[in-house]
């Protein structure tokens, strides 16, 4: 079955099964292997990316589902050699320690603070909520979101 | 992990829908957010012929007040009736539960009608619905039909819909002015599902309750609508007394099972706890007072 989405700004598409999952979609057709695959069974938020600007589970979502829509994956973040805010504030802070739930952490701090660019300590925590970290590195990821907001000029 | 293999279709319409749905029968599972049906799928527990995907069908999403009644189309995602402006007051119990439902993530794809016609046990949806006395709105190509909530849940994920059906609309009328409701829920931690889960809500008339729904989630084999709580609500003036004998009966009405949860007994206790407090938030609600 064809299916055609916006991944990263770019119009990409493909011939896949119905059955194939999104995640699966973007690292074995696209081979964006930005977006990780933790748990498979829709209780971790490692594969999130962006559906249309907001975090979902791409694990938890099959590619013919996003026909026409748009997608934007960890790969999608820099500009260039220019980190977005959310990048940058990982690094500054040291947001990540192993590094595998990190994309899945910086496009759901980015989808909110693109919502909500002056979120509340437990704002963030609420937001990050879906996502696990097993390093259980959660006080800098979310002072690193933080760094984020106050870089993008919020308070 | 991924699903067996299945055909796809994705109508342009409501009426294309049912007509898949009325040719396939039950070899077709309607999808709408896909939040629980997708991981079913991964897991091979549900292996169906065609997947009909209603989930960008329009004009289904909509959430509308109109008097005391309350229209919510069964596409309305968690996340669209979470940040819901206009549920608050009578209907605050929607943005409350919507907010205790699985995790962000989920809640930006899941829908409500998808999560009412999944029908586990542990949805919170359900248990909603039934402390609302709500009326579920199904089409098939031969028309619509009102299904009341009371009559919609017949067991572990099985509901009375039809195989040729799709939810359409949850429709909920309040007769009072002064109404509130509120949702309590257990849960270990974010995204898992419930303990226990408790929904209530109330209508007063001359300090006294003129209407109570009572639903209980993950503590039986389905969502619990507690009668005989409800019948001890109503008419009477909601004192401590009449509120603890309420909870004693719901606790009563409750069929948990141990697991890793909890105890029975220990789920049971907070079914108690849940309804007690459930209705004392309300209680306070709809007097208009917070709670």
């Amino acid at each position: 079955m064809k299916v055609s989405m916006k991944v990263n700004g770019a119009e990409r598409s493909g011939d896949v099964e119905p059955r194939v999952l999104l995640v699966d979609f973007l690292r074995s057709n696209l081979r964006q292997t930005g977006t990780h695959i933790g748990c498979d069974t829709s209780g971790c938020g490692a594969c999130t990316v962006l559906l249309d600007g907001e975090p979902v589970k791409s694990c938890t979502m099959l590619a013919v589902q996003v026909q026409g829509r748009s997608i934007t994956t960890v790969e999608g973040l820099a500009q260039g050699a220019n980190l977005s805010p959310i990048q940058a504030g990982f690094h500054e802070e040291h947001g990540l320690q192993c590094g595998f739930c990190t994309p899945g952490m910086m496009l759901v701090g980015t989808a909110l603070l693109e919502r909500n660019p002056h979120p509340s300590e437990d704002e963030i925590r609420w937001a990050i909520s879906g996502n696990i970290c097993r390093c259980t590195g959660y006080m800098n990821i979310v002072k690193a979101i933080q760094h984020a907001a106050v870089a993008a000029g919020g308070k | 992990m991924f699903p067996a293999a299945f055909d796809y279709r994705s109508p342009a319409s409501l009426d294309e829908a049912l007509g898949l749905l009325s040719e396939q029968g039950d070899a077709a599972k309607v999808m709408a957010g896909g939040q629980s049906l997708i991981p079913l799928l991964k897991l091979r527990f549900a292996q169906p012929a065609m997947v009909v995907d209603i989930g960008r069908l329009s004009g289904m999403s909509g959430v509308s007040r109109n008097n005391g009644s309350l229209r919510i189309g069964a596409l309305a995602r968690h996340v669209d009736i979470e940040r819901n402006k206009e549920l608050g007051g009578a209907w605050a119990i929607f943005p409350e539960t919507a907010h205790w439902i699985a995790d962000p993530l989920v809640r930006n794809q899941g829908t409500i009608g998808g999560s009412i016609c999944h029908a586990d046990p542990s949805g919170d949806w359900g248990s909603v619905m039934l402390a609302l006395s709500a009326d579920l709105v199904a089409r098939s190509s031969k028309g619509e039909r009102v299904i009341h909530a009371a009559d919609f849940f017949k067991g572990p994920f099985e509901t009375a819909l039809r195989p040729d059906e799709i939810l359409t609309e949850v429709r909920v009328a309040s007769g009072s002015k002064s109404a509130g409701g509120a949702y309590n829920k257990l849960e270990r931690k974010v995204g898992d599902f419930a303990t226990v889960a408790v929904a209530v809500q109330v209508e007063l008339e001359g300090g006294k309750v003129s209407k109570a729904g009572i639903g209980l989630t993950a503590v039986g084999p389905m969502n619990i609508k507690a009668v005989a709580a409800e019948k001890a609500l109503v008419g009477r003036e909601p004192t401590d007394a009449v509120v603890a004998e309420a909870a004693r009966l719901a606790a009563e009405a409750a069929e948990p099972k141990s697991d890793v949860r909890g105890s029975a007994e220990f789920k049971k206790d907070i079914v108690r706890v849940f309804v007690q407090r459930g209705l004392k938030t309300a209680i306070a609600r709809a007097k208009g007072v917070s709670a």
